[in-house]
């Protein structure tokens, strides 16, 4: 590492470039030679959605590797900043330290700059992050993020996908990725109103991955056993606010007493 | 050949440090007080956008007087150490006593090599949690580093303001209190000529928030506070 007091001199916000300029080595991606990667833990079915406040984001709590379950209670989203999230799907290893220097890198841009970056610039940084994790996407250690937060700008909230070349797509309502993504588009599709609250968007996000893991092996449903449930987050004007689990609890076993009772009277 | 003059350390020591204490000097004051919920910084700064007061990371705060392109520049490697260290290694090894370090090596270095030394003075200070105590590493501009407790007054007018807190200073103050405390000794050591009013800078480290503990007050906040009787 080199002395950010002496090394050469910068003139960018961010700290990639800081990083890059002062401790490369950190940045290392050391590029296998050919062969399989061996079975690493991947991360699932995430999803968002746009209400009327704000934004809303939740994450089943499985990781698997290969047939076997890796982890129960593997946490999938991530507050960005004070106004936005991330969550993660596919190799949870990278995907975790690409969280770690998204966040880095945007609370380093607000500190050195005086302000915080626009959503639409944090969301660009993100793609090139992603961008850069192509070589290793191309051995199969895929990261798909998910980004939204809240624009103080526009007031309302923004969802954006990634696909692996970095490739950066706005969605206005709803989206969900990962193993079980399908599925929980097909339910947020029948659920979700632009009109709607926090509280319903919470609900309808927990039924979408409830959803994900009906259908996907991959997904974790809600352990009501063990009392482990989707993380969920909400970005308002607010801020960022992680749902408290007991609020998550009561949201599970609402859906699983109603499809209980669809079931009895099929 | 041209020999240069010889001129003796001493003398070039005395000259330099002469120099840099007469910038300083010129410059508007600042104050760090203790107070029982964190740290407050206080500094006259007629500027809304260029900031004396900033923040290093989670519970380290950096201000500085003097020449603002040369505390900048530091301003912003201590923020590029800081974030680099919590990144490599964890939050919690990111201290204040590290990058205080860092800033007396650098000047120190500067003070010696360069033929301007900066005309800065700074200071890291670091809220602590409920059972450690905070820390206040007062950086001069030849590199010397004073473990400072409660208050510390730098720029212009500094000596005068730190007796004068010296007399007034209690450390259970609360934040109003304090903040009253360094707008009542400000205006008393402003020249003669200026009203004493000028743009306040304010900010806190706030040792119950969680995770990023700074925080600036706005304009109005301070109103409110500085008129409420002191608790």
């Amino acid at each position: 590492m080199n002395n950010p007091f002496e090394g050469p001199k910068l003139f960018s916000p961010s700290f990639v470039d800081a990083l890059r300029a002062y401790a490369p080595e950190l940045l290392e991606v050391r590029a296998a030679g050919a062969g399989t990667v061996p079975e690493v833990p991947h991360g699932t079915t995430v999803a968002a959605v746009r209400f009327a406040d704000g934004v809303a984001m939740g994450g089943d709590r499985r990781a698997t590797e290969g047939m076997n379950i890796a982890k129960r209670d593997i946490e999938k989203v991530f507050p960005a900043d004070d106004f936005s999230a991330v969550a993660i799907a596919g190799a949870a290893g990278p995907a975790i330290e690409m969280v770690r220097l998204f966040q880095t890198e945007l609370e380093h841009y607000e500190k050195i700059e005086g302000s915080p970056l626009s959503l639409e610039g944090k969301a660009n940084k993100l793609g090139q992050m992603v961008r850069g994790n192509l070589p290793l996407a191309m051995q199969g250690l895929v990261v798909l993020p998910l980004f939204c937060g809240y624009d103080t700008r526009r007031q309302a909230g923004r969802i954006f996908r990634y696909d692996v070349t970095g490739g950066r797509w706005e969605d206005a309502d709803y989206h969900a990725t990962g193993s079980g993504g399908r599925d929980a588009r097909g339910s947020l599709k029948k659920r979700w109103r632009g009109d709607m609250d926090g509280d319903t968007a919470v609900e309808v996000l927990v039924e979408a991955l409830y959803d994900a893991a009906d259908e996907d092996a991959a997904t974790g449903g809600p352990d009501l056993v063990r009392g482990i449930f989707p993380v969920v987050a909400t970005v308002t004007g607010e801020g960022y606010r992680r749902v408290p689990d007991d609020e998550l609890r009561k949201a599970a076993e609402r859906l699983v007493a109603a499809r209980a009772q669809g079931e009895a009277e099929r | 050949m041209s020999v240069p003059f010889y001129v003796p350390p001493e003398q070039l020591t005395k000259e330099k440090a002469e120099f840099a204490r007469k910038g300083i000097a010129r410059g508007r004051p600042l104050i760090v007080l203790e107070y029982s919920g964190g740290i407050l910084f206080v500094a006259e700064n007629p500027s809304t956008h260029l900031h004396k007061v900033a923040e290093l990371y989670d519970r380290i705060a950096f201000c500085a007087v003097g020449r603002f392109s040369e505390f900048e520049n530091l301003r912003q490697a201590g923020v590029r150490l800081a974030d680099i260290r919590g990144y490599a290694y964890g939050r919690e090894d990111v201290t204040s006593r590290s990058i205080a370090n860092a800033y007396s090596q650098t000047l120190g270095q500067i003070f010696v090599q360069e033929f301007k030394p900066y005309e800065v003075e700074l200071c890291v200070a670091e809220v602590g949690t409920d059972d450690t105590p905070n820390a206040m590493y007062h950086v001069v501009f030849d590199g010397n580093v004073f473990d400072r407790k409660g208050f510390l007054a730098m720029g212009g007018q500094s000596d005068e303001l730190n007796s004068e807190l010296q007399r007034a200073y209690d450390e259970n103050m609360e934040l109003d209190a304090a903040l009253q405390l360094a707008m009542r000794v400000l205006p008393r050591v402003a020249p003669a000529g200026e009203t004493g009013n000028s743009r306040l800078e304010v900010a806190v480290l706030e040792r119950d928030r969680p995770r990023r503990s700074f925080r600036r007050l706005s304009q109005e906040d301070v109103e409110s506070r500085a008129g409420e009787p002191a608790t």
